[in-house]
């Protein structure tokens, strides 16, 4: 005689109603485990995606060129000529640079020279923020007229540091500057972002600037890049290519996604670890279950259930006492993931292989929990059950 | 009803519990089982009540050999035919008296709906109406006894089987479960009944007395 599912469930949950503080201990345990694995995969997969999705947006044709060290130790030039030289490249699509001019900039004329708040004054030609693909947050970039002129525009996080927005005016080399702009966020090229940016012509005229780029971005397509990132040191500099510095600043976004990947697995085996403890304390909750209720196993017995039946009944406990686990656990870890996004402005992602995962060892736990306290059960002799009065 | 043909149990471990016991029970009999502390009269219950397998010799119920049934024929058997009632109760304190013994025909396949409204009646029949929702931990002893003769007829058994169901209670409640015992009776169910109760055992119409595992 069968029971139907609905009964095999009530009989489960009965018995886990009959001591609820230790069910609920018990299925904490895989709450925990299931829960730091949600989370894990869904705070790196959102992490990732954001990554992803940067990576799309800014493309990875991006190349940095910077001067490196002379063979004697010092530091190297470019040479002026460097940006013209890389335009001519096949397949270059944009080319723009920037020179330090090593003067800092602040908010006032009061401020003592020490506090520079780590700010660099940098020269810029027109095309950088095309080249970078970063955004203009307020006011407008410099044009030809302003790149002349005692105006600035300042990096998203400059701005920041000194106050100061479209209007307001700077002190730079013993002068009043303009702010006439503020960039977004540049994330291939963060030292913009620290950048008081002037025009070249400004910094020649008015901060003595020597007029020698020091670092110059350009962009090819995509498929190109790797033949363009070949030849740009021998172009910048044919004399000394090796005191040419070339990196493709995108390759650090694509290492950090796929960093997470690394973290994740990490991560995940500690999770793994906490399920496994969960496992345990169910285990142990279902043998000392087993060994409470030999009377109720007993006259179940008498009452008509087979050992099946019985088998059936513990293992189904088992089963919802971490189902009960890996349920809540899973809310917690999707919770934790959509509130790490919210923190860190992403779209939450919760990939549905962890949830089907989560599901999968969460039934697993149980199963593999419950089934050695319920064959115990299952083989107790009925009148050995109800012996123990 | 009920054949032992030289039915033997030894424990593990030696103790030779009934030593070939013949008994035979017509359906309609109540009979009481009667001798000292020690002498197999549990023993030759659970051989009855198919909870146990005689290590020798013949034990039918109800038509069955129970040496031909396995597992799932003997619980069948027990969910269909043979209602138990045990000294100490057996109650689950976490159901009201309704749901103990709704659990009576749990195994025997009757829908939850049905159970329920089945307990309900046996619960009336034991004298227990006016106790539907209460929990064992709120009846006295008389009434929890009542709550589980209620649970061994809630499905009708053609074999009720007692093991000292008054050993526990005082006299007042004992005669109550008693009569209730020897009402079924009246009503044709065949009742084996243990019992250290001299009385109980005078006024049973047939008395089967053992002494160190044999019928004398
Ligand atoms: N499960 C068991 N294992 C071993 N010995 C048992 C077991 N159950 C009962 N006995 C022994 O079998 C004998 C008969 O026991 P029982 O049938 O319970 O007697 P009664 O019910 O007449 O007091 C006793 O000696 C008892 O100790
Ligand atoms: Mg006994």
């Amino acid at each position: 005689m069968r029971l139907a599912a609905s009964d095999v469930i009530l009989v489960g949950v009965e018995g886990l109603r009959s001591r609820p503080a230790r069910a609920l201990l018990s299925a904490l345990g895989v709450a925990i485990g299931i829960a730091t694995m949600v989370a894990v995969v869904g705070i790196s997969a959102s992490s990732r995606a954001d990554l992803l999705d940067q990576l799309d947006r800014l493309g990875t044709g991006l190349l940095r060129v910077a001067p490196g060290d002379t063979v004697f130790g010092g530091a190297a030039r470019l040479p002026k000529t460097a940006t013209r030289m890389v335009r001519a490249v096949e397949a270059v699509e944009s080319v723009a640079s920037t020179g330090l001019t090593g003067v800092p900039a602040y908010r006032t004329g009061h401020i003592p020279q020490a506090r520079t708040a780590g700010l660099l004054v940098q020269a810029a030609t027109a095309d950088l923020l095309g080249t970078l693909k970063t955004p203009l947050r307020r006011g407008l970039w410099l044009n030809a007229a302003t790149e002349r002129q005692r105006a600035v525009v300042l990096g998203g996080l400059a701005a920041g540091r000194l106050g100061a927005g479209p209007g307001d005016q700077v002190w730079i080399g013993g002068q009043w500057w303009t702010v006439v702009g503020v960039l977004d966020n540049s994330t291939l090229a963060p030292e913009i972002d620290r950048s008081v940016l002037i025009g070249f012509p400004a910094a020649e005229r008015y901060l003595a600037f020597d007029g020698h780029p020091t670092t110059i971005y350009t962009r090819a397509a995509d498929e190109h890049v790797v033949g363009v990132r070949d030849v740009l040191a021998r172009t910048v500099s044919p004399e000394h290519p090796e005191e040419v510095k070339v990196s493709r600043p995108s390759d650090a976004l694509a290492a950090r996604a796929a960093a997470t990947d690394a973290f994740t697995g990490v991560l995940l085996g500690v999770g793994a670890v906490a399920l496994l403890v969960g496992g345990v304390g169910v285990a142990n909750t279902m043998v000392i279950s087993v060994l409470e209720r030999r009377r109720e196993i007993g006259l179940r017995r008498a009452l008509g259930a087979t050992r099946g039946q019985v088998r059936t009944q513990f293992l189904t406990e088992s089963l919802l006492l971490s189902c009960l686990g890996g349920a809540a656990g899973a809310g917690c870890g999707a919770a934790v993931t959509l509130g790490f996004a919210v923190w860190r402005d992403l779209h939450a992602v919760i990939p549905l292989w962890a949830l089907g995962g989560g599901l999968a060892a969460t039934l697993l736990v149980g199963a593999v929990a419950g089934i050695f306290p319920a064959m115990r059960a299952a083989r107790l002799p009925p009148t050995l059950a109800l012996a123990t009065a | 009803m009920i054949e032992l043909i030289g039915a033997e149990k030894t424990y593990p471990g030696g103790v030779r519990a009934l030593r070939g016991v013949d008994l035979r029970v017509a359906a309609g009999e109540l009979v009481a089982i009667v001798g000292p502390s020690g002498s197999g009269k549990s023993t030759m219950l659970h051989l009855i009540g198919t909870l146990d397998r005689p290590s020798a010799g013949t034990v039918r119920i109800a038509g069955h050999d129970v040496a031909g049934l396995d597992d799932a024929g003997l619980a069948e058997l027990r969910a269909r035919h043979i209602g138990f009632v045990f000294q100490s109760f057996h109650l689950s304190e976490h159901l009201s008296a309704l749901g103990n013994v709704a659990d009576g025909l749990l195994y025997a396949g009757v829908r939850r709906g049905e159970r329920t409204r089945r307990a309900a009646e046996a619960l009336r029949r034991v004298g227990l109406g006016h106790r539907l929702d209460h929990r064992p931990g709120q009846l006295s002893g008389g009434e929890k006894q009542r709550v589980a003769v209620a649970r061994a007829i809630v499905g009708e058994p053609a074999l009720l089987l007692a093991d000292e169901p008054t050993g526990n209670l005082d006299s007042a409640a004992g005669a109550e479960v008693l009569a209730i015992l020897r009402r079924l009776h009246g009503d044709g169910t065949t009742v084996a009944v243990i019992t250290h109760d001299n009385e109980v055992a005078a006024a049973a119409p047939r008395r089967i007395r053992l002494r160190d595992g044999r019928i004398v």
